[in-house]
Parts: C-alpha cells; structure tokens; sequence
C-alpha cells in the first residue's frame, strides 16, 4: 500500500520535472547532438542567425502565453503582423518612428477588439480571434492593396539587421520583452489578476477583481507584441509583405507555449519556459535543415514533440 | 399488495470508505408515486444510480419485477423498463421536438433514411397523449424549460416503462409549469406505472406522492404512506430534528449571548426580486449582529447572499451599506461598500487552486495594496501573516498551492481574504458544509468573536443548530420569499422548522383547498 503510494507519488514526480524541465532537456540534447555532428553549427554567426530568426515567433509567443494564462487563445497574431507591415510603407513618409508608432498602435486597437469581443460579448476566444485573423489578414491586403512593397529605410535597416554589443536588436527587443512579462506576471499586480481569472474567473469576480479590464488588457499586449513582430520581420526582409508575413505563426506560437509548460486551462504561466519553447521549435527547424533533411520531417518532428508536451501536462494535471 | 416493481433490500454502498448508502430498503409499487427526500448528502442520487444500474451495491440487492435486477449498465436498466429523468434537460435544443423525441430511434423508410413525416404525425399523437400541444417541427431550445421538461418525460415514457424515476422534475420551473409536470406524474400513475419522484420540495409531496421516503446520511429515517405524516414531522426527519425535544446548546461553539442590535443597520437590503428564484426578500444586517438565513436547499438561501453581493443581476432591489449605494452594484462595488461574502462553492467559486496561499488571501485586498501597478510586498505579507496566524491556517508553507489544503483550512483561506479588507458585514453561506469538525468549531467561534468586535454577519446554513446558536435573529426563506422573521426566544429549531412547514400549508390551501391533510 505504502509502496505503491511512494511509487505513484515518484511517478507523478518525474512527470513533474518533465513538465517544468523537459523544454531545458530538449535544448541541451539537441545542442549536444549538433555540436557533435553537425559542421560549423557552434559558429557566432550561426546562432546569431537562429537567434534572429526565431525573434518574431519569440515575441508572439510570450503575448500568447499570457493570453493562454487568461484561459483564452489568441489566433490573430499573424494577421496583426500583416495589418502593421502593411501600415509601415504607408507612413515611413513621416518619418521612420511615426509610422512603427502606428502600426504598434494598430495591433493595440486589434487586441482591444479582441479583447472586447471576449470579454463584453463574452464569446468564445478562439471564436472571436478566429474571426479577427481572417478579418484583419484582408484587411492588411486592402491597405497594402496586396502588393509586396520594398522598404529602404535607414531606421528600419538598422532595426532589422544591426547589433548592440554584438547583439542583433531584434534579439534585445526579445530580452526586453520576455523581461518585462515575467516582471509583470511574477511581480506586478496585473500578473495576479491575470492568474486568478484564468485559474478560477467566478472567484476573481467574486473578489471583486476588475476582470474584463484584465481581459481586454491581456488581449491589448498580445496585439502590441505581435504589430511589434510584424515590424521586426517587415525590417529584416526590407520589405512589407502582408499576404505572407505571420502566416501560420498562431501554431508556432501556441506550440511554444505549450511546450514551455503552461498549459492550455489557464491560471499558470511560464514565460522564460516560452521563450524556450520558441527557441526549442527553431533549434529543431535548424537541425532538420542542416542534416539536409526535409522541411516535412522537421514539422513530423514538431509535432510529436508537442503531443509528448501536452502528454505530459495531462498526467501533470490528474496529479 | 401487489408485486412490487422495484423492491430495494436493505442496500448498502461505500465510495473509498465512505458510508454513502448503510441498510436502505425501499419498495415501488406499479400505481404509486414514491416520493424520496431529504438534504444534500443523503445518498439520494446514489439511491437511484443503485436502482438503475449506474453503481452495484456492496450490500443487499435490488429486485426488479420480483427478479434480482443486475443490470450492468443503465442502458440496461433502460431497456428494461425502468427510464430515469434528470434535473437537467438531457436533450439537444438545435433539434426538433420531434427529433429529440425519437432521438437515436428515429423511424426510417425503406431507404434507410429518416420518415420525418411518420416521426412527426407519431411526436404529435405521443405528446397530445401529454396534453402537449406544440409544433413538433420546432427547435427545442426555442421552448420553455417545463414544455423541455416534459418532452424529456415523454421521452422517457413513451414505450414500455414500468417505472419512471424522477430527480427533482420541478427545480427549474415555473409554477405554471409545475402544474402541468404534476398532471403528467397523475396521468403515469393512472397507467400503472411505478413512479420514484425525488424532490425537495414538500408541497409536491403532499400534491401527488402517495409514500415518502427520508434518507438522512445515507440512512433510512421514515417510510411511510403520505396520508399518515405531516409537514412538520418531515421536515424534523429530514433535518434530523426531534419535534418533541430539540436540543438546546448542541455541538456548535456558538458563543451564548445573541445581542439584539437596534439603531440604524449596517446592511439594508430591500425588495431583492429576481424571477423566479427570489420574491421580494428583505434583510437587515446591524453592526455587531449575526441574522440568519434558513430554509430548505433551493429556498433562496444563496441567491439572497448573491443578490445582496451583486453577482447576479435583478429584476428589482436595494442594496446599502450604512446608508449609501452605488450605482452599478457589483461584486467590486460591494466590497468597496464594505461587505464581504464567502461563497457557499468553495472549490468552483471561491479559491484559485493553482495560486498560493498567499496570492489567495490578498486577492481581494489586491487593488488597495497596488501602487503604480506594483503590489507591496511588505504590506501584503503583514497582512497574510496576520491573518495565517490569526485564523490557524495550516499550510506548509504560504507558497503552497491552496487546492492542496484541506477543506477546512481552504475555507479559513477564504474567510482570511475577506476579513483582511475589514469589512462593515460579512455574508458567509454555508462556511462549515464538508469541513472537519475542529475547523468547524474554530470557525463557529470566530463568527461570534467578529459580530462582538463589531461585525455584522448574515450567516447562511442548511444546519438548523447553526443558525438557531449562532443568529440572533433568523429569516426563514421558502421558494424565493421571506415566510417568516424570528427574533429573541422564537430562534429556536421548532420555530423555524414550523415556519417552513406551516408557509407550504399556507400554500397548499390556497393551491388546492380539497387535498387530504394527513393527522399525526
């Protein structure tokens, strides 16, 4: 009896480590695993390029992660991104900083649809965000007139591919922002309202939390983030593609948050378990590319590594 | 006596060592209306999952038609004739009233594919068999909940059922709808069917019910016919009452001395009308003052509590606190009025099991301990080490996640986050349901404490010893209205058992001046 309890509660607690650990796991394996055969991958230039490019999908995610912890979903994200890479050639007319201004601003007013959409019509918010990626995607194409437009902006230039103390900015801007989440979640007081109305939203309105405004807030930062990666990714490519731009990144994005450990019934979040998750996915893409194995095979091996994820979170859960 | 259809013998049921059901034997009698009553936790509804197959019993069996009944599953139980309807409409309300009706047995045509119009001409003839006069092409969920009702009757019925089991048929109804539901019960018993009809509600007892059974804890307290009881006796052996001797000064740690509070109260609630489930309820909470609310479950109880906390919205009402409201009454905007509520649903309503024990007592106070967004760290540890202490809250650390606490010590947790915003009046429903007798206690006593510091409390229990030696003054609610205000040395079980029984005879005469009233 007691030998059985001890063996469960061992169980549950390797389970348990897995779920706040196994992200960490995955990472070291896999840089274990290229740095032993894969050529020239432990090179500055190589993880500058991963870190680059995994920028846009790393900021989307830590936005997603708290909208997750809501117990909503954001869907929208890459159809924002479109919408704010499709508002920068319309303004760099005033100047490089007015127009990323609005475009921000533009994903701002995105989430507060969103946001509102979810928390005064009360609908569903992977109905009303599904609504907003189709909605916002043709909206980006009207304003774009859905044309590519090439960008030669020095603000931009620099923004996409200069570095700080051997820092690429983007990857600053991933510090800064995955910085500023997990000060807001941990240490702030939007972070506790944030947890108690995706843990339990009947108690946080019987304590007399502002519960809709935390919603309609929540939904807010994920749209400023995601315009925020639409910006990046318009000015690493010098160019403003709204019918591309984003496309699919919902999924990266909730797969690295699911993967970083928080799970998808709110009221827990991990952010710096986000921002690996993020880097777990991009590690997988490289490695796939680099053993010079198809693009297919790097999203079977996705896949099954998100299932494992939420695999693991379930027997966490019954716990 | 004829065979009867259901004969229950002397069943017993554990669930992981707990006594669910000890020695319990019921029998059901083709013709008959069988009521089953009693409070929550009397092992009513595993009564009826023994009955039809949901669970098997540990001990003693249940026959069916004279023969041991070992269904396995209750499409079994089904298939054989026993139909059971439960509190909730178990339909689909996209579909027709037809469709729902012959839902999964829907007639075909020689296709294989749906003859709607044989269903429909079928649906018409089943339900005007119900005096149910409805387009049968019509959604379901476009109708009113007592029409959804019975058509999940007739649905149930419509075949060969020898018994038909229902679990509280009337809770979601209007009275008018009531009526016609009755009506259906007297047209099953008319067809000799055997019918078991769980309720709470006394007056349908006496309305249509021929026996009564009182499960008490998983025990058996009375069987008998309906004609030789009365109100009274049954709300005793529901409540576990004695008529003739209740007991003064019981197990609760109430302090002795109830003040009567005069002056201006604390708490002013006026007119709380919200149809169907309130009519007009009035309180008065003064400072310093523990009012009670009685009644049986589904009187208004909790739907005054939330009401006054402004959880729900109303049809009419006041609320205000030492003279002053606010406009939009909310949950916030009552807590900023000074009165604190602790839910009756702890786990779905009141704690956040995923934070701490800390982050759940200072989850109300989190607005006033924020100062450019940031909450002081040295101010709400002050606070939740106060009130740990104060309150004996025992966790093994405040980091630990407050799901894995006791219940006792997640309901301290609670009272702690309402107390921490020193608030004018505390409504507290239900505070000792499923918690341990020490924390029990504690609790009981900290409520006296709190009103003698000043407090005012509108304490809510389905314990009559609770509310008789905790409140100085009791209301007595049934379906939806005050029946009864008790004050001074009319608080006492007898008094309040006798409001409940009297308003549903009240209410009787007026509904139905020829029923039989039954002597002692």
């Amino acid at each position: 009896m007691t030998d059985a309890l001890t063996a469960r509660r061992g169980r549950l607690d390797t389970l348990g480590l897995l779920q706040s650990g196994g992200v960490y796991l995955a990472i070291a394996l896999l840089l274990v695993f290229n740095l032993a055969f894969t050529p020239n991958f432990a090179t500055v230039a190589n993880l500058r390029l991963q870190l680059v490019q995994v920028a846009p999908v790393a900021i989307v995610a830590v936005g997603m992660a708290l909208v997750i912890a809501s117990e909503g979903i954001d869907l929208s994200v890459g159809s924002t991104m479109a919408i704010s890479a499709a508002l920068l050639p319309l303004y760099l007319g005033y100047g490089a900083w007015p127009a990323i201004a609005i475009a921000v601003l533009a994903g701002a007013a995105v989430g507060a649809v969103n946001g509102s959409l979810v928390a005064f019509a009360r609908m569903q918010p992977i109905i009303a965000t599904l609504g907003m990626l189709v909605a916002c995607r043709g909206l980006a194409l009207v304003l774009a007139e859905g044309r590519l437009t090439e960008i030669f902006d020095p603000v931009l230039g620099a923004l996409g591919n200069d570095a700080v103390l051997g820092i690429p900015v983007s990857v600053l801007l991933v510090l800064v922002v995955t910085g500023a989440a997990a000060v807001a979640v941990h240490r702030a007081a939007f972070g506790r309202r944030l947890l108690a109305v995706g843990g339990n939203r009947a108690a946080a309105t019987l304590a007399g939390l502002p519960v809709k405004r935390t919603l309609v807030t929540v939904y807010i930062i994920s749209g400023l983030l995601a315009a925020t990666a639409g910006v990046i990714s318009t000015a690493r490519q010098g160019a403003s593609d709204p019918s591309f731009v984003g496309l699919l990144i919902e999924l990266s994005a909730i797969t690295a948050v699911v993967v970083g450990g928080t799970p998808l019934s709110g009221g827990r979040v991990r952010i710096v378990g986000t921002l690996m998750g993020a880097l777990l996915m991009q590690l997988i893409t490289a490695t796939v590319i680099q053993q010079d194995l198809p693009d297919s095979t790097a999203r079977m091996l996705q896949a099954g590594i998100i299932v494992a994820a939420v695999y693991v979170q379930r027997g966490r859960s019954r716990a | 006596m004829t065979t009867p259809a259901v004969d229950v013998r002397s069943v017993g049921k554990h669930f992981a060592g707990v006594r669910a059901l000890a020695g319990v034997s019921v029998e059901l009698h083709p013709g008959q209306v069988h009521a089953l009553v009693g409070e929550n936790g009397a092992g009513k509804s595993t009564l009826i999952k023994l009955i039809t197959g949901v669970y098997r019993p540990d001990d003693g069996e249940v026959r069916y038609l004279g023969e041991p009944a070992a269904f396995a599953h209750p499409r079994d139980a089904q298939a054989a004739g026993i139909s059971t309807i439960y509190q909730e409409v178990n339909l689909v309300p996209m579909r027709s009233v037809a469709g729902n009706l012959y839902l999964g047995r829907e007639p075909t045509n020689r296709f294989g594919l749906i003859d709607f119009r044989r269903m429909h001409r079928d649906a018409r003839k089943v339900l005007a068999g119900y005096g149910i006069t409805v387009d049968v092409r019509r959604r379901l969920g476009e109708l009113g909940l007592g029409v959804q009702q019975m058509i999940a009757v007739a649905r149930a019925v419509s075949g060969d059922a020898r018994v038909v089991i229902m679990d509280e048929p009337t809770s979601s109804l209007e009275p008018r709808e009531v009526d016609l539901l009755l009506d259906v019960v007297a047209l099953l018993r008319r067809r000799h069917v055997a019918v078991l009809y769980v309720t709470h509600k006394l007056d349908e007892v006496f309305r249509i019910c021929d026996q009564v059974t009182v499960l008490r804890d998983g025990r058996l307290v009375h069987t008998g016919p309906v004609a030789g009881t009365t109100r009274l006796r049954l709300v005793a052996t529901m409540l576990g009452r004695d008529v003739d001797q209740i007991r003064r000064h019981g197990a609760t740690t109430f302090d002795d001395r109830q003040l009567e509070a005069t002056g201006t109260p604390v708490l002013r609630a006026e007119g709380l009308t919200r149809r169907p489930l309130l009519d007009d309820v009035s309180v008065e909470v003064h400072a310093g003052e523990v009012v009670g609310l009685a009644g049986l479950l589904g009187s208004g109880r909790t739907e005054t509590a939330k009401a006054i906390f402004g959880v729900d919205g109303l049809d009419a009402g006041t609320v205000s606190v030492d003279g002053g409201s606010a406009r939009r009454w909310s949950p916030a905007a009552a807590i900023r009025s000074g009165i604190g509520m602790v839910p009756e649903d702890r786990k779905s309503e009141g704690i956040v099991g995923e934070l701490s024990v800390r982050d759940n007592i200072v989850l109300a106070a989190l607005p006033r301990l924020t100062t450019a967004g940031f909450v002081s760290r040295r101010r709400q540890d002050e606070i939740v080490n106060t009130f740990v202490k104060r309150l004996r809250i025992k966790a093994s650390s405040l980091d630990q996640k407050v799901g894995e606490l006791s219940g006792g010590n997640q309901q301290k947790v609670l009272l702690a986050r309402m107390l921490c915003l020193y608030p004018k009046v505390l409504i507290l429903d239900e505070p000792t349901r499923g918690i341990d007798v020490g924390a029990k206690a504690e609790i009981q006593s900290l409520i006296s404490e709190l009103a003698t510091l000043g407090l005012g409390v509108l304490l809510i229990s389905s314990e009559l010893e609770e509310v008789v030696e905790g409140a100085g003054r009791v209301l007595v609610l049934r379906d939806g209205a005050v029946v009864a205000l008790l004050r001074g040395d009319d608080v006492s079980e007898d008094h309040i058992m006798h409001a409940i029984a009297q308003a549903s005879e009240d209410d009787q005469a007026v509904r139905a001046p020829a029923a039989p009233e039954g002597g002692l």
